[in-house]
């Protein structure tokens, strides 16, 4: 096969990697793209999107379900729903699919040539791509290193059999009987809740002393309360073991909890949602001399890695692993690589939790303003006292505001509630536009909408609130 | 009793944080006010903190070597009276608002004194007492603050919108430059607009910080071949420089003259014909200053034409354009060929043969022409004149003191070939034809 010869080498298609595709393309630059799978990475086909398709079904599931059973929404009356697995996967394949088309479209228009297969370095500007015709070799001038993260197995639990990720977690034949969980992180949550909501008998196990424990208390004690309604048994302090026989020939997960007895767990399925770690191997970064940061490709604020030409982007450089980082990411080392000046300046990545009531977070919390010793002011309004809440039968959760205690710059904003991550959008914004508290409250948020909540806590940071 | 907190004050712009290199005090002392509680080390300065009052220490920040953030608590200190109001963190159900006057500056350390007198008999003998007075020269200016705009928050990043940050990062503007005009210093568009036309140099110099930054600049073309002849030149030829003063109060009275005469016809005189005019003259008496000296061949070229190149600055850097046969031209034919050449060399179209060829230079730094040049003579010439600036000094005429309008010239010359007699002599005739103009003219 004829060598290719291009000036900017994509290796992945994830968020990350065919934003900076599109982009580099767009900006006239000679791109190709590899991937072994369907464009979309992670998060358009085993990750955000269909588990976001999952969780909005359970949720309208459950939802009628309560309606049906008098609980929720007086005035409404229907049968008990059911559920039809194989209808929504298809459904769900069906919205995948439009938007993996929709981003092979978009490289197409933006003049991207897609290599389909695994790629492999030779040096820093040759890669060696197995397609299913033979070897393609490919020269680039930059290379942009997007291969993404995976989910992290356990030594004791290793993925196989009953034991799945969230990949195989979202891809179910049949819903499970007895889903345990091991992990009660942001993954683990949002699939064990929306399987809860389907119907499922869900076990969540948790080593650390708490659930979410990447967020504060106060921000993850209305998602613990809604697991207790749920009927989520959650196990805190707790090791998963391994697995072992039940009965009637069924499995368990053996755990040893926080006061060191053991238990058994029945389970269908366990889903181990013990996190993401990057793919830093696999695709010939030995024969790269690249600078490690820990278990990631060290990057520079423009996204450079130690090696001149080489760029990282995405989850494989660090954390938060999110797709909306990637993406910034991509978009910035193609300007950069295009010739604008550019350098990664961002004051907030906002990290949403889909849980049930969702988490936002944008900035800092009051623990890591303070842990940085800064005197701040906070301000917290809970949605009981919105109007919109109320009428959605959402009232549980608050908006919370921190600002610099001496001239009220916003340094953070998070949310918990239903509905809450569109929130995230505006609080992104204050803090990028460097809001302080006076700003976000002199500006007028429609009436009636959760939003109103938001200039409310500003006031309530002030000192002045109105509704509270 | 209450309580005081000290807090880690803004110790210059730019710091978020500073190194604890040494404590003053120990839990369980009594201070006075101002006895030096710690001392703490920024990249810039070692800094003493003071303590804001009588008291007892019962709390310190931690060990010697660690990183304490601007504005994190570092010695608490129990006083008599009322101590510190409870911490401004606003929560639910408090109204208080403090509203933080932008501007105002922050004092080191709280400032209120604690009410009620001093209880003098809880110290313990003086000697006990840790006291040492501060050093004042120790926190050099560290302490104090730009008064000028709101107060930036040392250690945050400049509050700008995106937008804002990328227009700075087009233009290479470093933000922490630029004075915000909006809340909380916020830097805006307008900010940005004002700074680039104000230039660099009124960036906002908030303390002082050392600058790391090293721009390459390549040395190619005109620059590198300036860079060559200069060190072969200053290498090869045994540089002396002679300089003397020469009155030109009686020249310039005549140029004037001139000039005014002339109108608008032709070029305005300067002193550089007059000066060229007078060195063709002392050249018919020295004539081995215009010489070419080629040192491979032990050979001294003297001409009979006198090719006077004059040193101009372009923005491409130094050439030198040659005045040809300055003996046979004019004082105004002089000046009509320097303005000339000047434009050509300029404006980048003088020919190669009118930037070569000379066999005695005049170098000419115009009003920074300064008192004294160095002039590094022209390969292979054998001297070169500088012109200092004119200046009115007071002159002795053996009555009193006159003011005359003076002006320096710095001359040098190959010693290898040119002895300091002879240059001594030519400098001295173009002086005497310069003071008395009316001589270059006969």
């Amino acid at each position: 096969m004829k060598d290719i010869i291009c000036t900017v080498l994509v290796i992945g298609a994830g968020p990350g990697g065919y934003v900076a595709a599109i982009r580099a393309g767009q900006r006239g630059l000679d791109t190709v793209l590899v991937e072994a799978a369907k464009p979309g990475g992670t998060c358009l086909n085993v990750g955000c999107i269909p588990s976001k398709a999952l969780i909005h079904a359970a949720d309208e599931f459950h939802r009628i379900g309560q309606i049906a059973a008098g609980r929720r929404t007086p005035g409404i009356g229907v049968a008990a729903p059911t559920f039809d697995l194989a209808a929504h996967r298809d459904w769900r394949g069906g919205v995948v699919n439009r938007l993996t088309n929709g981003v092979a479209g978009l490289l197409k228009r933006a003049g991207v040539k897609t290599v389909e297969g695994r790629a492999r370095f030779r040096d820093g500007k040759t890669v060696a791509v197995e397609t299913g015709l033979g070897t393609q070799t490919v020269r680039a001038e930059h290379v942009i290193i997007a291969t993404g993260s995976e989910p992290v197995a356990l030594p004791s639990l290793p993925f196989g059999g009953r034991v799945v990720s969230s990949t195989e977690a979202l891809a179910l034949d049949d819903l499970p009987g007895r889903l345990v969980v091991v992990g009660a992180g942001y993954i683990g949550l949002e699939i064990g809740t929306a399987y809860a909501k389907l119907g499922a008998e869900v076990t969540v196990v948790e080593a650390a002393d708490r659930i979410l424990p990447a967020y504060d208390a106060e921000l993850t004690a209305p998602v613990a309360a809604r697991l207790r309604a749920l009927g989520v048994a959650v196990h805190l302090g707790a090791k998963a073991r391994g697995m072992a026989g039940g009965e009637a020939g069924g499995e368990a997960l053996l755990v040893e909890t926080a006061d060191g007895t053991e238990l058994r767990l029945p389970a269908d399925r366990v889903l181990v949602a013990a996190g993401r770690r990057p793919r830093t191997e696999g695709w010939g970064r030995e024969e790269l001399v690249l600078d490690m940061d820990g278990p990631f490709v060290a990057i520079d604020d423009r996204c450079r890695t130690s090696m001149r030409g080489v760029y990282a982007v995405g989850d494989v450089t660090g954390e938060p692993m999110l797709a909306h980082r990637a993406m910034a990411q991509g978009e910035m080392v193609a300007e950069l690589i295009a010739g604008t000046k550019r350098a990664w300046d961002k004051v907030a990545v906002p990290a949403i939790c889909f849980t049930d009531p969702e988490i936002v977070t944008a900035g800092l919390s009051p623990d890591a303003a303070r842990a940085a010793g800064i005197e701040i002011r906070t301000g917290l309004f809970p949605f009981q006292a919105n109007g919109r809440a109320m009428t959605m039968e959402a009232e549980e959760g608050f908006v919370r505001v921190v600002a610099r205690a001496d001239d009220h710059v916003v340094l953070g904003i998070s949310a918990v509630g239903s509905g809450v991550s569109e929130l995230s959008a505006s609080f992104a914004l204050a803090l990028e536009m460097g809001c302080r508290l006076e700003d976000v409250a002199a500006t007028i948020h429609a009436h009636p909408t959760l939003g109103e909540a938001i200039p409310e806590a500003a006031l309530k940071a002030l000192g002045h609130p109105l509704h509270v | 009793m209450g309580e005081r907190i000290v807090k880690l004050p803004d110790v210059g712009e730019g710091v978020a944080e500073a190194e604890l290199v040494e404590w003053g005090v120990a839990v369980g002392d009594m201070v006075r006010e101002d006895a030096v509680l710690a001392s703490v080390m920024t990249d810039k300065a070692t800094v003493e903190i003071p303590s804001p009052a009588d008291g007892k220490v019962v709390w310190l920040a931690g060990e010697i070597g660690e990183k304490l953030a601007v504005g994190s608590p570092l010695v608490r200190i129990e006083v008599a009276g009322e101590g510190d109001a409870p911490e401004a963190e606003v929560e639910e159900g408090d109204s208080k608002t403090a509203a933080a006057e932008p501007g105002a500056p922050e004092k080191p350390g709280p400032s209120r004194r604690p009410s009620g007198p001093p209880q003098d008999e809880v110290f313990p003998p003086q000697e006990q007492i840790r006291s040492r007075p501060r050093a004042e020269e120790a926190a050099p200016a560290a302490v104090s603050k730009r008064e000028a705009g709101p107060a930036r928050r040392t250690g945050g990043r400049p509050l700008a919108s995106p937008a804002v940050r990328q227009r700075a990062r087009d233009a290479g503007i470093d933000l922490r430059q630029v004075q915000g005009s909006g809340p909380a210093g916020r830097i805006g568009h307008g900010d940005l607009d004002a700074f680039l036309e104000a230039g660099p140099e009124a960036a906002v110099a908030p303390g002082l910080r050392p600058d790391h930054s090293v721009r390459e600049v390549k040395i190619v073309g005109l620059r590198r071949r300036i860079a060559e002849r200069m060190a072969v030149a200053k290498s090869r030829i045994l540089h002396i420089t002679y300089v003397e003063e020469v009155d030109v109060t009686a020249l310039e009275e005549l140029r004037d003259r001139l000039n005014a005469s002339r109108g608008d016809r032709g070029p305005k005189l300067t002193v550089l014909p007059f000066l060229m005019r007078a060195m063709v003259r002392a050249i018919g008496e020295q004539p081995m200053v215009n010489a070419h000296f080629d040192d491979e061949a032990g050979i001294v070229h003297q001409y009979g034409g006198v090719h006077v190149g004059v040193a101009t600055q372009t923005p491409r850097g130094l050439v030198v354009p040659v005045v040809r046969h300055a003996e046979a031209r004019d004082l105004w034919g002089c000046a009509a060929e320097i303005a000339r050449l000047a434009e050509a060399a300029r404006a980048g179209t003088a020919s190669g043969e009118e930037l070569a060829g000379s066999t005695i230079t005049i170098t000419s730094l115009g009003a920074l022409g300064g008192l004294v040049t160095t002039p590094i003579i022209n390969r292979p010439e054998v001297a070169i004149v500088g012109v200092n600036k004119i200046q009115v000094r007071p002159m002795w005429d053996g009555h009193a003191f006159q003011p005359r309008k003076m002006m320096n010239l710095s001359s040098g010359f190959d010693h290898r070939v040119v002895d300091g007699w002879d240059a001594a002599v030519f400098v001295q005739r173009v002086k005497a034809l310069l003071e008395t103009p009316a001589m270059i003219f006969v």
